[in-house]
C-alpha cells in the first residue's frame, strides 16, 4: 500500500507548524483541530504553496519536497487537485472553459477521468455554458471542485470546501465528495473544523492543535478514543459504525442493520438490502446492564459489550470504553458506576437510545 | 493645421506610442513586484516612482538632459549623445510617464491577489502561462487604465520635452511646444487649433477609461 510521508517545521511569526505525518495513500483523511490549529497551512506545505525550510514530503515513491536535497516541485508540477475554501473560478470564462482550464494543460494519456464523468457525478450539465457571476456558492464550488479533477489528480486536497455555505448547500455537496471519493478511488485529504463533516465523510482523521500533531488514526478509534474526545467538542460521539442493512419492517417503520452478527434498529430507510450505511451513536444515548435482566425492556437495540477502560470525564461523569466488535462509548454518571461496580473486562449490555444516520446529523 | 504641425503630431504620436510600448514591458514586471513584495525597500520604490506626479518637469527634465549629455554618464561611457534626440525624448517621457502607467497596474495585481494565481498553478498552468491566461484577463481594466493614460500623459508633457529635445521640428518637436512657439510669434489662430484638439482628445481619453472601468465586461470565452 502507498503512503503519504510528511515533515514540516514552519515558523511563523505568531504560529509554528510542526508535523510528521505518515498516512495511507487511500480513502479520505479529514485534518482536524480548532481555526489556528494549522490545518491549512498543512495542506498548503503538502501542496507546496507554503514552503517549510527544512521539509520534506513523498507521496507514494514520488519525493515532492526535500529539503535536504534542496529539492522542492512546484504545485503545478505536482499531480494535485485543490480546492480552496472559497472557490477561486476564473471569472473571465464560462463554466466549461474553467472546467477544462487545468484538463486542457495535461497530457492526453493522462486524462484517466473524463468530462462527461465529472459533469455526472456533480450534477453540473445544466451550467456549463453560465457565466460564473450567475452561479450560486454552492454551484461555484461543485464547478471548482470538477475543475481540480479533471486534471486526474493523483492526490486531492480539499481546504474546507463547504465552510462559505449554508448547512442545505453542505448537504447537496457532501454526497458528491463521497460519491467521487468512491468512483474515482482518488484519496482525498480533507481540512474541517466540523464534527459532522467528519462523520460523513472520514476514514481517517489527523488530530490537530496549535500546529502540532495531536493524534491520528481511523476514524471510530479516535473518535472513541478515550484520549482524544476531548477535542470534538461538546458533540460526544460514542461510536460511529459502518452496517449493512439487513432487512426491513415497514409495518414498525424500522429498518435492521447488521453490524458484526449484532443487530440495530433504526427508522425506516430506502436503502437496499445488503448495502451498507454508516450510523453514529451518542455517547450519552449509551446506558449500561449488568446480565440480562428478565424483565423486558422497550429499549430495541440491546448489544453485547466488554469494558475495556473507564475514564473520568468530569466530577459527575465517567466515558466507558466498550467493545462490541468494534469500539463504543458510554458516558455515565459516577454514582451509577459505583452501584453496578463496573470493571474492566467485565460483561455488560449496551442499551441504546438513539442512532443517527449521517443525514440526520446537524451541529 | 500647417506641414509643421502635422509633423509636431507625427513626432507626438510616436513618442507616445513608443514610451507606452517601454512602458508596458519595464511596468509590467516592476507593477508586479511591487503589488506582492514584503521587501522593506518596496515604499522607496514607489516614492521613487511617483515623483514625477509632483516634480516640476524642469528638474526632472535638467537631470535627465544632464545625464544623456556628452558629459553624463552614458555619455562618457559610449560617447553617444542622446540629449536633443527623438530617443532621449522617449527616455524622459518614460520617466515622466512611469506612474501614470505602474500605478494602475499595481492597483490591479493588487486587487486581483495571489488567490487566482494559486489556483492557476494547481491546475497545471506554469508560473508565465498562468499569469497570462488568468492574472492578465482579470487586470484586463488595469492595463487598459495604463494604456491610456500613459500615452495621454506622453501627449501633454511640455517641460520635460523642452528641456531634453529642445524642439526641433520633425525630430522632437511635439504638439505642446509647437503651441507654445505659435504663442511667441502671436499665432493664436494656430495655437488655439492644437489646443483645441489637445483638450478634446484628452477630455475624450479620460471619458472613456471612466466608462470602461465602470462597464466593461472582461469576459475571454
Amino acid at each position: 500500500m502507498s503512503r503519504l510521508v510528511a515533515r514540516f517545521d514552519v515558523r511563523y511569526p505568531s504560529f509554528h507548524l510542526s508535523v510528521d505525518l505518515d498516512l495511507p495513500a487511500s480513502g479520505i483523511t479529514v485534518l482536524f483541530g480548532p481555526s489556528g490549529s494549522g490545518k491549512t497551512t498543512l495542506l498548503r506545505c503538502l501542496a507546496g504553496l507554503e514552503r517549510a525550510s527544512d521539509g520534506f514530503m513523498q507521496f507514494g515513491n514520488d519525493v515532492w519536497q526535500d529539503e535536504a536535497q534542496g529539492v522542492c516541485l512546484p504545485l503545478y508540477t505536482r499531480p494535485i487537485g485543490y480546492v480552496f475554501q472559497e472557490p477561486r473560478l476564473f471569472p473571465h470564462y464560462n463554466v466549461r472553459s474553467n472546467l477544462l482550464y487545468g484538463y486542457k494543460r495535461i497530457p492526453s494519456e493522462e486524462r484517466h477521468i473524463s468530462i462527461e464523468q465529472v459533469v455526472n457525478i456533480l450534477g453540473i450539465e445544466h451550467l456549463l455554458e453560465r457565466r460564473i457571476h450567475k452561479l450560486s456558492g454552492g454551484e461555484q464550488q461543485r464547478v471548482a471542485i470538477g475543475r481540480a479533477l479533471l486534471t486526474s489528480p493523483k492526490l486531492l486536497l480539499l481546504d474546507e470546501p463547504l465552510t462559505s455555505l449554508d448547512i442545505q448547500r453542505k448537504q447537496e455537496i457532501l454526497p458528491f465528495i463521497h460519491r467521487l471519493h468512491e468512483e474515482l478511488h482518488i484519496p482525498v485529504i480533507y481540512v474541517s473544523h466540523a464534527i459532522s463533516e467528519i462523520l460523513q465523510l472520514a476514514d481517517r482523521v489527523v488530530l490537530l492543535k496549535q500546529g502540532k500533531l495531536v493524534g491520528a488514526g481511523a476514524l471510530n478509534e479516535v473518535l472513541t478514543s478515550l484520549e482524544f474526545r476531548g477535542n470534538f467538542g461538546s458533540l460526544r460521539v460514542g461510536a460511529v459504525l459502518d452496517a449493512n442493512v439487513a432487512s426491513h419492517e415497514p409495518q414498525y417503520g424500522l429498518t435492521q442493520l447488521e453490524f458484526k452478527g449484532q443487530f440495530l434498529f433504526v427508522p425506516l430507510q430506502s436503502v437496499a438490502i445488503g448495502q451498507p450505511v454508516r450510523v453514529h451513536i451518542l455517547s450519552s444515548d449509551v446506558s449500561l446492564v449488568v446480565g440480562r435482566t428478565n424483565s423486558p425492556t422497550s429499549v430495541l437495540n440491546i448489544l453485547e459489550a466488554t469494558i475495556i477502560e473507564i475514564r473520568e470525564k468530569d466530577q459527575s461523569s465517567v466515558d466507558v470504553l466498550l467493545d462490541i466488535g468494534a469500539p463504543l462509548v458510554a458516558s455515565i454518571t459516577r454514582k451509577s458506576l459505583a452501584n453496578l461496580g463496573l470493571k474492566s473486562d467485565q460483561r455488560v449490555f449496551a442499551h441504546i437510545k438513539a442512532v443517527a444516520l449521517n443525514e440526520e446529523l446537524t451541529e | 493645421m500647417t506641414e509643421m504641425d502635422l509633423s509636431a503630431l507625427w513626432v507626438t504620436l510616436r513618442l507616445a506610442a513608443m514610451t507606452v510600448v517601454v512602458l508596458m514591458i519595464v511596468g509590467t514586471p516592476l507593477a508586479w513586484w511591487l503589488a506582492h513584495t514584503r521587501s522593506r525597500f518596496r515604499p522607496i520604490v514607489e516614492a521613487l516612482v511617483a515623483l514625477p506626479i509632483v516634480l516640476p518637469p524642469t528638474v526632472l527634465g535638467f537631470y535627465i538632459l544632464v545625464a544623456l549629455g556628452p558629459y553624463g554618464p552614458l555619455g562618457r561611457l559610449t560617447n553617444i549623445t542622446l540629449a536633443f534626440t527623438f530617443t532621449g525624448l522617449v527616455i524622459a517621457s518614460v520617466f515622466y510617464s512611469m506612474p501614470f502607467v505602474i500605478q494602475p497596474l499595481q492597483g490591479a495585481f493588487e486587487a486581483a491577489g495571489k488567490a487566482p494565481l494559486e489556483a492557476a498553478w494547481s491546475l497545471r498552468a506554469s508560473k508565465c502561462d498562468a499569469f497570462l491566461t488568468v492574472i492578465s484577463p482579470i487586470a484586463l481594466r488595469g492595463y487598459l487604465s495604463a494604456v491610456v493614460l500613459g500615452f495621454a500623459h506622453t501627449m501633454g508633457e511640455f517641460g520635460v520635452v523642452l528641456m531634453v529635445g529642445g524642439s526641433i521640428p520633425g525630430q522632437t518637436r511635439v504638439l505642446s511646444t509647437t503651441i507654445f512657439e505659435h504663442v511667441e510669434v502671436m499665432e493664436y489662430a494656430q495655437a488655439h487649433a492644437i489646443s483645441a484638439f489637445l483638450l478634446t482628445f484628452s477630455f475624450l481619453v479620460l471619458l472613456g477609461v471612466y466608462v470602461a472601468n465602470r462597464r466593461f465586461p472582461i469576459h475571454v470565452s
